[in-house]
């Protein structure tokens, strides 16, 4: 049975709308949390797109990439949680609108 | 185009990095084996073990004299050992040893072995951004670099202000970096390559979609003006700066700043050249490097000239030096937009000399920060009121920043500002010269009114601020620097920024 092919430009598509979700939800989201797995979806994005392109030039450097996106990611997620709980610590609240210790 | 095999020269091509593992995880040792009482020390092995390596770095300088782009591409091409990666990578182990130092000063931090340890794992990230030619090795440098600054300027866990600070970092930083790897993932799409040399030449000539190459520019530009604090992308600058440990804010305005402006400077020639800079015997050549010119004069004009204005109406100093500091990237765009059309490579030299001056002078300028702010608990611009009766040897360093930051002789900023303005003139940019002209005007205000205060106003207090031995070391090494590299030693420096300069434009 043959595997029916999918076109580069679709997953592009895909990778390009889950990018602007996660900008989005980056920008509308009030919630530390919340903005944190928005920048991931951003991320993933980028793994799709890479992965994808990747398969497009039959080389393997784009899996390479996303290995390491991979693991930075995961690097990125044990420093994030740890400030937002330093900030849950003092304020009891990770809203980034209670942010305000900084005037202009 | 091939890659240097030469194991040996691999391992020199990165040996700094590998000192530089050895030492942090040394300080960690000994963090674990002294007792309170010896570690006290322990900024000590660090700062001067990174002066020590950065020396070496001078020194080994780059071994391969032929100048070919493929004996100076190591490890399959990740790592390019040129003249432009040295300096740079100088600037920031340079950093790196005197904000160990000045750390010294503050009791808190001064017993914390894993805090410079830190600081030394971010110094490697800065170090491999500033000789980085694969986007691989980019994104893994810069994120090196940043998550371990994240950490730092959180550091203070019970000040509410640095774990605030922390925070906003991390949230912006990780937003503008996964921009940049969006944008270098449509570019290794565009081209299936992930050498930058390899893939500019496929940029240029593969025939590609015009849009879709902005919308790549675009994007891995918006992690640059973010890493460097270029307006639009300056928000978390000054809450971060006032927030962060002071140490930090110095490691954060210098080597964070000076590795990415040494990436953005190999990114941008390297993957959009101009088309001379290509074989002539190519066809069907696309001309992407008007495109990051007009981007990098643009950025360059509302860094300088929203930095300023906003300056002028700080009260607190951290503020203030942060403001200070987007206007200071936004000078130093004035020299990235004149790379492309000025082959000489003045306005590469230009950058890496104002850079090297600025590292020196702003570590000088947080110095007497922290000195300032441990003794009276203040950062406020006010209570520097006659320092000069105080500490006359504080308010001379801190009058000497000022001078450089303004760009008054005999302080090196004068030369670094007269280099990057004469490169722009050269160029065919000198609108952006004036601009840039006008902007220095302004500033003089802001620096010569801290002058004012410290020189003319009364202090309310007359006792002296009390200086420890690692901030003497700190001072001097900066100080000397910012004095020599503007009068006698300003041709030594010039001549190995220019040399940098010919290597960023060695592309075949």
């Amino acid at each position: 049975m043959k595997t029916p092919e999918v076109a580069i430009e679709l997953y592009i598509l895909l990778s390009a709308i889950l990018f602007i979700m996660g900008v989005m939800g980056v920008l509308l989201r009030r919630n530390a949390i919340l903005v944190f797995m928005s920048v991931e979806l951003m991320l993933n994005a980028s793994n799709l797109a890479l992965v994808a392109f990747s398969r497009q030039w039959a080389n393997g450097d784009g899996h390479l990439i996303v290995f390491f996106v991979i693991t930075v990611a995961a690097a990125e997620v044990a420093v994030g949680l740890a400030l937002i709980v330093a900030i849950f610590r003092t304020k009891k609240s990770i809203d980034i609108d209670a942010l305000h210790l900084f005037k202009d | 185009m091939t890659f240097s095999t030469d194991a040996q020269a691999s391992v020199i091509a990165i040996l700094p990095e590998i000192l530089m593992v050895v030492l942090a995880v040394a300080v960690l040792v000994l963090d674990v084996f002294w007792r309170v009482r010896e570690r006290v020390e322990i900024g000590y092995v660090a700062g001067f073990g990174l002066l020590g390596i950065a020396a070496l770095v001078w020194l080994i300088g780059t071994p391969q004299q032929s100048g070919e782009l493929s004996d100076q591409l190591v490890l399959g091409g990740m790592i390019r050992h040129d003249d432009l990666a040295q300096i740079f990578r100088v600037m920031v182990i340079v950093a790196g040893g005197l904000s160990c130092l000045i750390t010294m000063g503050m009791d808190r931090l001064r017993v914390r072995g894993d805090f410079y340890a830190l600081v030394i794992i971010s110094v490697i990230g800065a170090s491999l951004t500033a000789a980085a030619s694969d986007l691989i090795m980019i994104f893994l440098a810069l994120e090196t670099l940043s998550i371990t600054l994240y950490l730092l300027a959180g550091y203070l866990r019970n000040d509410d202000k640095s774990t605030e600070a922390g925070l906003k970092y991390f949230m912006f930083g990780a937003f503008a970096s996964a921009f940049t790897l969006y944008g270098l993932s449509l570019v290794y799409g565009f081209t299936g390559e992930t050498n930058i040399y390899r893939l500019g030449r496929v940029v240029s000539t593969g025939g590609l979609n015009d849009p879709a190459v902005v919308i790549a520019l675009g994007l891995v530009m918006v992690g640059f003006a973010f890493k460097i604090s270029a307006v639009p992308f300056h928000f978390w600058t000054p809450d971060v700066y006032e927030g962060a440990p002071t140490p930090i804010t110095a490691l954060l305005s210098t080597a964070s700043k000076a590795a990415s402006l040494g990436l953005l400077l190999r990114f941008l020639l390297a993957v959009f050249p101009p088309p001379d800079l290509l074989p002539a015997a190519l066809d069907g050549v696309k001309d992407y490097s008007v495109l990051w010119v007009e981007l990098a004069a643009v950025l360059a004009v509302v860094s300088m000239s929203l930095g300023n204005v906003l300056a002028l109406v700080q009260t607190n100093i951290k503020r203030l030096l942060a403001y200070s500091t987007i206007a200071h990237a936004g000078y130093v765009l004035v020299g990235v937009a004149a790379i492309s059309t000025d082959k000489s490579g003045d306005g590469a030299a230009a950058v890496a000399f104002y850079m090297f001056m600025y590292v020196l002078t702003n570590i000088l300028a947080f110095a007497v920060v922290i000195l300032f702010a441990d003794a009276t608990g203040s950062n406020e611009i006010r209570d520097l009121a006659g320092l000069s009766r105080r500490s006359p040897w504080l308010a001379l360093a801190m009058t000497l920043a000022l001078l450089s930051l303004a760009g008054i002789p005999p302080a090196a900023g004068f030369v670094g500002k007269f280099l990057l303005f004469r490169a722009a003139i050269d160029s065919g940019l000198v609108w952006l010269a004036l601009v840039g002209m006008i902007n220095v005007i302004i500033g003089l205000y802001y620096y010569l009114v801290i002058v004012k205060v410290m020189y003319m106003d009364l202090p309310q207090d007359e006792a002296p601020i009390p200086v420890s031995l690692a901030h003497v070391w700190a001072l001097s090494i900066s100080s000397a620097g910012v004095v020599l590299f503007g009068t006698v030693l300003v041709s030594p420096l010039l001549d190995w920024a220019t040399d940098a300069a010919h290597a960023l434009y060695v592309m075949l």
